[in-house]
């Protein structure tokens, strides 16, 4: 027995010095992106908001996946149906960025009954089931004259905006909207919320057994991650302008989102982030490629969920004991003990 | 009309119940729902074309040559894949075999590229025959072999499985690995040849759809949801429920056709989506509490 041991004083701190930092620095990046159309080209302007739009997909996903517990792949589903409600809305008369932020909130409503019938679907069934409610909201959209099936409809009346100013304004609303949602999921695990979160991600039965309302808690995720696809796929259309929507209930966006996912870290909060970036500097690099870009998007997957199933920060954190992000509690033994790595 | 329409819809049903098979046995043995099962039918499909190409034989031939490859592909798909995915927990088997389905779709574009293929111009005149029914029906000859072939797939799984030894393990390690183990059994051959006789039943499949339509490298996707929901409306876990629950929606797909041009897909995702609804209806119902209205309404009766 070391003297370490027997020193009992335990300190429960949620900031490490590494954490306070890491806060920093990422406000002080935020705030340098928040001035990016300013002197940034209109490439590397686009290029950014493309990024934005995948970090989103992938916390998202991860949320559901990796807290939730509930892989989906069909959150095609709602990148699609939140374009196809801009477009209405849009249409409808309303001003386009409006119709831009309040596409993702009507998916939201309607995602609400949604959830409590797919919730009540286990593991497999939940994940297919999942993907059969995209092909449905596939077809229904196509039967809609105004898309004209898959000949599609563009976003017309955000081609009233000058080129730049669209390309910053979509920025803008893009790296607002992530801040937003990743935002959102930070203070969620932060909150008594994300404790039940975590404690359902490491066994439900056992967190319901401690009073843990399991249901309530997946709702939320499951809804978050619902506006939170819809937003970027709304993002996508005032990017792109067309409205295709064989591109965009394409089950390759959630193929995208678990790739992100795996090879960023499943179940961290950070590790998507990095899985975003990765992807985008992979497509950046090989998405010219083709179909062997794609093969190798596929065996990443594969290899990741079996071989690293936590992802590269799920293996740098354990490793290291490092979090950036302050989303948990760590505990400090003794004041000479060594820094345990805590949740 | 009507009556023609369901006719079909019930042969269509055996097509669907044929491809639900492996993935309902490997689901009931294995516990994964493998998502790349689309995708081995597929590339069953494929292997069956080429070798029916080159070596300009019979696809019935073809696929005998092919049954021993996948058996072997499905042996190495536990192996490899599945059983590390299953010591990882629940979510890693749906993350592994969806990654599987990805890499496999995408080389086979890499291999065939986007052109359509089928295997119907090979086997003549059976493509397309048919026998009249009286009343002015007529049944599609290779529609009713399907049928007969995933009735004949679906009744010998059921024998295999209750009536011989492998069959018997197979339950017992599925049951309980540990116990088995503890009996003689070797659960991982056992398993892994659960995964091989499933891959085979798909490799039948995958040939059955060559034969009786188009194919392409993505079409592996949409194999499955249809299995699947064959699969979910039939009652998960009963091999007679899949042939059920194919038949229901191949009749719902062909009513759906009907009414719209893309009724047919539409149909068959609506049934899936009432039936689950009603299971869940009936599951939420209490039975002690249908069992006191019963009881009140016989006490009502007795005072009356």
């Amino acid at each position: 027995m070391s003297a370490v041991v027997r020193d009992r004083t335990i300190a429960v701190q949620r900031w490490s010095r590494v954490s306070v930092s890491a806060v920093a620095s990422l406000g002080l990046l935020l705030l340098v992106l928040a001035f990016g159309p300013l002197y940034l080209g209109a490439d590397y302007t686009d290029r950014l908001t493309t990024l934005f739009i995948y970090v989103i997909l992938a916390a998202m996903w991860n949320a559901l996946a990796g807290y939730g517990g509930l892989v989906s792949i069909g959150q095609q589903a709602f990148f699609g149906l939140g374009a196809y409600a801009a477009i209405r809305l849009s249409n409808a008369g309303l001003e386009v960025y409006l119709a831009l932020i309040l596409a993702p909130l009507i998916v939201g409503i309607l995602s609400v009954p949604l959830a409590s019938f797919a919730l009540r679907l286990r593991g497999g069934e939940f994940a297919i089931g999942m993907w059969v409610f995209a092909e449905l909201a596939h077809l229904l959209v196509n039967l809609d004259t105004l898309v004209q099936g898959e000949t599609g409809t563009s976003l017309i009346a955000i081609s009233g905006f000058a080129p730049d100013a669209r390309r910053a304004f979509n920025y803008w609303l893009a790296l607002a909207v992530m801040t937003v949602l990743v935002g959102a999921v930070f203070f969620l695990l932060r909150s008594r919320t994300g404790a039940a979160i975590q404690a359902i991600r490491d066994n439900e039965e056992a967190a319901a057994s401690v009073g843990v309302r399991v249901m309530v808690t997946k709702r939320l995720i499951f809804v978050l991650a619902a506006v939170g696809c819809a937003a970027a796929g709304a993002l996508q259309l005032a990017t792109l302008i067309t409205f295709q929507p064989k591109t965009y209930f394409s089950v390759q966006w959630t193929a995208y989102m678990i790739f992100m996912t795996l090879v960023g870290g499943l179940g961290t909060f950070e590790g998507p982030i990095l899985g975003a970036v990765i992807f985008f500097v992979v497509e950046t690099l090989f998405g010219s490629d083709g179909v062997w870009y794609l093969v190798g998007l596929g065996a990443s997957a594969l290899l990741f969920s079996l071989l690293l199933p936590r992802g590269i920060w799920g293996a740098l954190s354990t490793r290291f004991g490092i979090q950036l992000m302050p989303v948990g509690y760590r505990l400090q033994f003794g004041a000479r003990a060594p820094e345990e790595p805590g949740k | 009309m009507w009556a023609d329409q369901i006719l079909q819809g019930v042969l269509l049903g055996g097509y669907y119940a044929l491809i639900a098979c492996g993935l309902s046995f490997m689901f009931g043995i294995l516990r994964i729902v493998n998502l790349a099962h689309g995708s081995i039918a597929v590339l069953s499909a494929y292997l069956v074309w080429v070798v029916a190409e080159q070596f300009k034989i019979s696809p019935f031939l073809a696929l005998i040559a092919v049954l021993p490859v996948m058996a072997a592909a499905g042996w190495l798909l536990q192996r490899t894949v599945l059983e590390r995915s299953l010591r990882s927990g629940a979510l890693t088997p749906l993350l592994s075999t969806f990654g599987l389905a990805v890499v496999i779709d995408n080389l086979l574009f890499q291999r065939f590229g986007a052109d359509t293929r089928s295997l119907a111009p090979d086997i003549g005149d059976l493509a397309f025959n048919s026998w009249d029914l009286p009343g002015g029906a007529s049944v599609g000859q290779l529609a009713l072999i399907t049928f007969v072939v995933a009735v004949a797939l679906l009744g010998g799984l059921q024998l295999f499985l209750s009536r011989t030894p492998l069959g018997r393990a197979i339950r017992a390690t599925s049951e309980d690995p540990d116990t088995a183990e503890l009996v003689g059994i070797d659960s991982r051959n056992v398993f892994a040849a659960a995964s091989a006789i499933a891959v085979v039943t798909v490799a039948i499949a995958g040939t059955f759809l060559a034969m009786r339509s188009t194919f392409d490298p993505y079409t592996g996707a949409t194999q499955l949801i249809f299995a699947f929901e064959a699969i979910v409306i039939g009652g998960t876990g009963s091999l007679w429920g899949t042939l059920i629950g194919g038949i229901v929606l191949g009749v719902a797909q062909n009513i759906g056709s009907q009414i719209n041009s893309e009724g047919f897909l539409i149909a068959g995702h609506v049934v899936f989506f009432v039936v689950l609804a009603a299971r869940f209806f009936i599951a939420g119902r209490d039975p002690r509490a249908l069992l006191r209205a019963l009881r009140g309404a016989t006490t009502r009766g007795a005072t009356t």
